[in-house]
C-alpha cells in the first residue's frame, strides 16, 4: 500500500471517481470530481485547497544551518530573512539540477527545506564539519496549498488577521481555531495564494476549519489534474517530467543545468563558494546550448490538421506528459514535455527544451502532434514563461 | 467639429466587436453609447448593494473563439467559467439531470428510461454532424442566392460543395430539422418527456414560437454548435457577469485605439447626397465620419436613426414586416440563502448548473398558449442560474444571486404592461419557482423584474427581443435582417449594420460584430 497523507481522512470520502496518483510514496487525488474542470477553475476564480503533503520537508537548524544551505543551493541564502522563503534549485558538482524547492527561514538559525524527492543525504554530505542538526520532518507534517484570488479572504476570515502584511514569499507563525500553523505566501499555481504547514496530528481540524469558512467563498479542493494546469500556465517545472535529477540521470543529456531551466535568476554569482558554482561560471560564460521555454501551439494550424479529416480538434483535458519532438525547418531542435490546453488563456501551451538558436522569444517552430493516429506538425510559436502572471499574485 | 473614419452606434458587444476590428486595421474609431455603461444587453450591474447582476444576457455560448484569438480576450479580462449540468425539476419530487460526466449523465438518464440514455449518445452524434455542416456559415458574410454578384456566385458554389459533401443522410436530416418543430423532431428519437421538453426549451428561447410550432428545431443546433468548440471551451458563465465581456471586448477596443464615449445618444445618421457623412447626437453634437455602423437593432437602424423619406418604401416596408416579438422576460433576485430544491435538497453541484424549468412538452405549449392570447405564461418556461455558486464574487460572502431567464413575457400584453402587470408576472416566476423550492419566498432580499417592455426601456432593444429579431428561418442567413441587405449594407453608402439583427446573430458570439467589420474592410472571409 501507499501512505497516505494526513488530510487522508477528509480527502478520501471526497474522491468520486477513484482517480488517485503516486507522489513521493503517497497516494493523493487526481481529482476529486468526476471531471477536474470546477478544481481548476477554483485556482484561478475563486480559492482551491490542495494536498501538499507529499513533498518532504526537512528542518534544518544550528549555528551553521545558513551555512549549509548556502554552500548547497543556488539562491544566496545570506540574504533570506527571517520570515522569508526562497525558491531555489540545488545542483551537484559539475552544476546540474538535482532538486528545486523552497528554504523557508523560521529563526535566525532555523530554515525548513521543502523538495520533491528525498535530499537527507545530500543535506548530510553537504554538511560535513558544520555544526547543524537535519530532521527530516516530511511525516510529521501535513501541508495544505490554499490558492487562488480569494484564498486572501479565507485565510483572514480563520486566522482573524489582516494578511494584507504578508508578502509574497514571505511567511509568519499563526493559529487556526488554536491550531498552530505556518502560512506561506507561496505555491505552485502562479496566482495570490497561501501554504499552510501544520502537525499532522492537528491536520484534520485545520481542513475542516479551512472547509467551512471558505464555504462562503467557493472553496474547492482541488487534486493534481487542476494543479498541473495551473502550473503549466505558470510555466514552473516539475522534476521528472520537465528535468530529470542528476542524481537519477543514467547519461549526459538527461541532465540540466539551472540556465538551461530558465533558472538563472535563481542563481547567486556574487555570492561565496556553493555546489556547481565553478561549472555553471563555465556554462555562464558560454553561450548557451539549450533552453527550457514556453511554446504557444498556433489554433489555426492545429485546426486545419483535424479539419483535413473532417474533425474539430480534439484536445484531452489532462496536461499531458510525454516527449513530444519540436522541428525547425526540417530539423529536430528540441521536445516538449508538458503541455495542456489553457482554459484560461484559450491557448494551446507546452513547455519544451530547445536548442540555441531557436528559443528566442517569437521563433516559430513547429510542435509535434498526434492526430487521429497520425503523426503531424502544428506551428507554435516561443514564449516567454510564465504563460499566466497576475498582479494579483504579488499584490 | 471632431472626424473619425468610423462612428459605431450603441455600445452592445457587437459594435465592440467592429470597432476593435476596425480599429486594429488602422481607422480612427469612435464607439457612441447612450447609457453610462457599455454592453447593450450584456451588462453587469450592482441592482441591489453588493449584489450584482448579469442583468439581461446571463451566458457565454458561442462566443467565437477566432474573436477570442484576434483580440487577446483573455488578457483583457474574459474567463469563462463551467457551467456543469442542467436539473430539472419534475412534479412528484424527482428531478432529471443532465451532468457533465458522461458516465453520470448517462446513470441517470437510465435511471428514468434506459432506452433514452442509448438513443441520446446517437442522437449526439448525429447533431454534432449537423452542427458542423451549418457551422462554417456562422463565419462567412451569406451570399444571396438571388444575386448574381461574383462574391455572391463564388459563395454559393462553395456553400453547395459544403453541402454536396456532407452525404444525402445528412443534407435529409438537416433539411428535417431545419423545417420541423423540435417537438416533432425530439419525438422521432426520445420518450422521455422532461428530456425532450428541455432540449425543446433551447429551440425557443428569444422566439415567439412553442415547442410545437414548425421550424423551432434548428435552433436545437446552436447547443450542439456550442459543443465543437468543446476543445476550445468557451460556454459557460463569465467571471464577473457578462458585462466583463463587453468590458474585455471594450478593453481591446480601446487599446486597438478606438474611442468610447458612453452618455452619448445618437439622434440621427447624418446623410448628403445618398451618403452617410456622420451622426447627431441628442444633444446637439455633431460628429464627422464618412463612415457609420449601426449596432441597433434593424427597426431602430432602418427607421429612427434616418430621416424619413431616404430610404425607398419597399424597404421601410421590409422593416416594418421584419419579427422582432419580444417573448422573453428577466427576474434577477438577490437571495439570503440559497435555493432548497424538494428533489435535491441541501447545497450540492447541482447549483452551479442550470435549473430549468421544463418539466414536459405540454408545459412549453401551455406556457406559449397563455402567450399567443396576449397574455404572460402563469406557469412558465425558465432557465435559472445562480452565478454566485459559480463566482462568489457576484454576491456578499455567503448570499447569493438568482438570474431567471422566463419564457414567455410577450411584448404586447393585453392592455399593455403596467407596474401592476409587471408585479404580477413577477409573481407567477416566483410562486412557479418556490413550488420547487420552497425557501425560495423567505430568502429573497431584492427583487428586479424586468419585462420586455422593461428590456426595451433599458437597453434599446426594441420590443425587448433579445436577439434584435427572431432567429427564425425566414430571416436568417441571406435574409437577415431583410431580402437584398442581408451584408451588413444600408440603401445608404457608408452606412452600414453589425447588430445581432444582421447574420448569424443571436446570443454573445460577435460574429455579426467581426463579419460586418471584415466586410466594411474589404476582407474576404468564410
Amino acid at each position: 500500500m501507499l501512505k497516505t497523507t494526513p488530510f487522508h481522512a477528509r480527502t478520501a470520502p471526497l474522491v468520486q471517481g477513484q482517480a488517485w496518483r503516486r507522489w513521493g510514496g503517497y497516494s493523493v487525488a487526481s481529482a476529486y470530481e468526476l471531471q477536474h474542470e470546477h478544481e481548476y477553475a477554483a485556482i484561478r476564480n475563486a480559492a482551491a485547497l490542495i494536498d501538499v503533503s507529499p513533498l518532504y520537508k526537512y528542518q534544518v537548524s544550528g549555528r551553521d544551518a545558513a551555512r549549509l544551505l548556502d554552500r548547497m543551493v543556488t539562491r544566496d541564502v545570506a540574504k533570506c530573512g527571517i520570515g522569508q522563503v526562497m525558491y531555489t534549485p540545488w545542483c551537484d558538482g559539475h552544476g546540474k539540477v538535482i532538486d528545486d524547492g523552497t528554504i523557508s527561514r523560521l529563526g535566525e538559525s532555523r530554515f525548513r527545506l521543502t523538495s520533491a524527492e528525498p535530499n537527507l543525504r545530500w543535506l548530510s554530505l553537504s554538511a560535513a564539519g558544520m555544526e547543524v542538526t537535519i530532521e527530516d520532518v516530511s511525516e510529521r507534517l501535513g501541508a495544505l496549498a490554499l490558492q487562488g484570488p480569494l484564498s486572501r479572504s479565507i485565510l483572514e476570515r480563520v486566522t482573524g488577521a489582516g494578511l494584507d502584511v504578508l508578502r509574497y514569499f514571505r511567511l509568519l507563525e499563526t493559529t487556526v481555531r488554536g491550531i498552530p500553523v505556518t502560512v506561506s505566501r507561496t505555491g505552485y499555481t502562479g496566482d495570490l495564494g497561501f501554504e499552510l504547514w501544520v502537525d499532522a496530528e492537528r491536520a484534520v481540524p485545520l481542513w475542516d476549519a479551512l472547509i467551512e469558512a471558505g464555504a462562503a467563498y467557493g472553496i474547492t479542493p482541488a487534486g493534481i489534474w487542476a494543479l498541473d494546469l495551473a502550473r503549466i500556465e505558470a510555466g514552473l517545472v516539475m522534476l521528472d517530467v520537465d528535468y530529470h535529477s542528476s542524481h537519477h540521470a543514467l547519461i549526459e543529456a538527461q541532465k540540466s543545468s539551472p540556465l538551461e531551466l530558465g533558472l538563472e535568476w535563481t542563481v547567486g554569482w556574487d555570492k561565496g563558494p556553493f555546489t556547481g558554482r565553478a561549472a555553471l561560471c563555465a556554462e555562464r560564460a558560454r553561450p548557451p546550448e539549450w533552453r527550457l521555454v514556453g511554446l504557444v501551439v498556433d489554433w489555426t494550424s492545429l485546426e486545419a490538421l483535424y479539419a483535413e479529416i473532417g474533425l474539430p480538434p480534439q484536445l484531452p483535458t489532462v496536461a499531458w506528459r510525454t516527449s513530444a519532438p519540436v522541428y525547425r525547418d526540417g530539423a529536430q531542435i528540441g521536445y516538449a514535455t508538458s503541455g495542456c490546453w489553457s482554459p484560461l488563456l484559450k491557448r494551446y501551451l507546452a513547455l519544451a527544451h530547445l536548442q540555441a538558436p531557436h528559443f528566442a522569444a517569437g521563433a516559430e517552430v513547429r510542435l509535434e502532434v498526434t492526430v487521429e493516429h497520425h503523426r503531424r506538425e502544428a506551428s507554435a510559436r516561443v514564449a516567454r514563461l510564465p504563460f499566466f502572471d497576475p498582479a494579483r499574485k504579488r499584490a | 467639429m471632431k472626424r473619425y473614419d468610423a462612428v459605431l452606434v450603441g455600445a452592445g458587444h457587437n459594435a465592440l466587436v467592429a470597432a476593435a476590428y476596425l480599429a486594429r486595421a488602422g481607422r480612427s474609431v469612435l464607439v457612441l453609447e447612450r447609457r453610462s455603461l457599455v454592453g447593450g444587453a450584456a451588462v453587469t450591474e450592482e441592482v441591489f448593494p453588493g449584489f450584482k447582476f448579469s442583468v439581461f444576457s446571463y451566458v457565454v455560448s458561442l462566443l467565437r473563439p477566432e474573436i477570442i484569438r484576434d483580440l487577446d480576450l483573455p488578457r483583457h479580462g474574459l474567463q469563462i467559467l463551467p457551467l456543469e449540468s442542467t436539473i430539472v425539476p419534475l412534479d412528484g419530487g424527482d428531478y432529471l439531470g443532465l451532468w457533465s460526466d458522461p458516465d453520470q449523465s448517462r446513470r441517470e438518464l437510465a435511471r428514468h428510461s434506459p432506452r433514452d440514455a442509448e438513443a441520446s449518445q446517437v442522437f449526439g452524434r448525429l447533431m454534432q454532424h449537423m452542427a458542423m455542416a451549418v457551422k462554417p456559415i456562422l463565419g462567412m458574410v451569406p451570399p444571396d442566392p438571388a444575386s448574381l454578384a461574383p462574391s455572391d456566385l463564388r459563395g454559393l458554389l462553395r456553400l453547395g460543395g459544403h453541402f454536396r459533401s456532407l452525404g444525402a443522410e445528412r443534407f435529409h436530416a438537416l433539411y428535417k430539422l431545419m423545417t420541423m418543430s423540435s417537438a416533432d423532431y425530439l419525438d422521432e428519437w426520445f420518450e422521455l418527456d422532461p428530456l425532450k421538453a428541455t432540449k425543446a426549451a433551447s429551440g425557443i428561447i428569444g422566439t415567439f414560437l412553442g415547442p410545437r410550432s414548425p421550424g423551432s428545431a434548428y435552433v436545437l443546433l446552436h447547443h450542439y454548435m456550442g459543443e465543437i468548440d468543446g476543445a476550445f471551451r468557451a460556454w459557460g458563465f463569465q467571471k464577473g457577469g457578462t458585462g466583463a465581456i463587453s468590458e474585455a471586448i471594450a478593453s481591446a477596443a480601446r487599446e486597438a485605439g478606438a474611442e468610447i464615449r458612453t452618455g452619448a445618444a445618437v439622434a440621427r445618421v447624418r446623410v448628403r447626397n445618398g451618403r452617410a457623412t456622420g451622426v447627431l447626437l441628442e444633444s446637439g453634437e455633431e460628429i464627422e465620419a464618412p463612415l457609420v455602423v449601426s449596432g441597433l437593432d434593424p427597426r431602430r437602424t432602418f427607421l429612427d436613426l434616418v430621416e424619413p423619406g431616404l430610404l425607398p418604401d419597399e424597404v421601410v416596408e421590409a422593416v416594418r414586416r421584419f419579427k422582432i416579438r419580444g417573448s422573453s422576460g428577466k427576474v434577477n433576485l438577490a437571495l439570503s440563502e440559497l435555493p432548497d430544491f424538494t428533489c435535491l435538497p441541501g447545497t450540492g453541484p447541482h447549483l452551479r448548473g442550470a435549473i430549468s424549468i421544463s418539466p414536459s412538452l405540454d408545459y412549453l405549449e401551455r406556457a406559449y398558449d397563455d402567450a399567443k392570447y396576449g397574455e404572460f405564461s402563469r406557469r412558465p418556461y425558465m432557465d435559472i442560474v445562480i452565478p454566485s455558486m459559480i463566482d462568489p464574487g457576484m454576491a456578499p460572502p455567503g448570499k447569493h444571486v438568482m438570474s431567471i431567464f422566463v419564457q414567455y413575457a410577450p411584448y404586447h400584453l393585453n392592455g399593455g404592461w403596467t407596474d401592476a402587470r409587471r408585479e404580477a408576472f413577477g409573481d407567477a416566476v416566483v410562486d412557479t419557482v418556490a413550488c420547487h423550492a420552497p425557501n425560495l419566498k423567505r430568502a429573497i432580499i431584492g427583487r428586479q423584474v424586468l419585462s420586455p417592455a422593461d428590456i426595451e426601456r433599458i437597453t434599446g432593444l426594441s420590443e425587448g427581443n433579445i436577439f434584435q429579431g427572431e432567429l427564425a428561418l425566414h430571416q436568417l442567413f441571406f435574409l437577415r435582417p431583410l431580402p437584398a441587405w442581408g451584408r451588413y449594407r444600408t440603401p445608404i453608402r457608408g452606412y452600414w449594420q453589425c447588430g445581432a439583427g444582421t447574420h448569424p446573430g443571436g446570443g454573445i458570439m460577435g460574429a455579426s460584430g467581426r463579419l460586418a467589420a471584415l466586410e466594411i474592410l474589404g476582407r474576404r472571409t468564410g
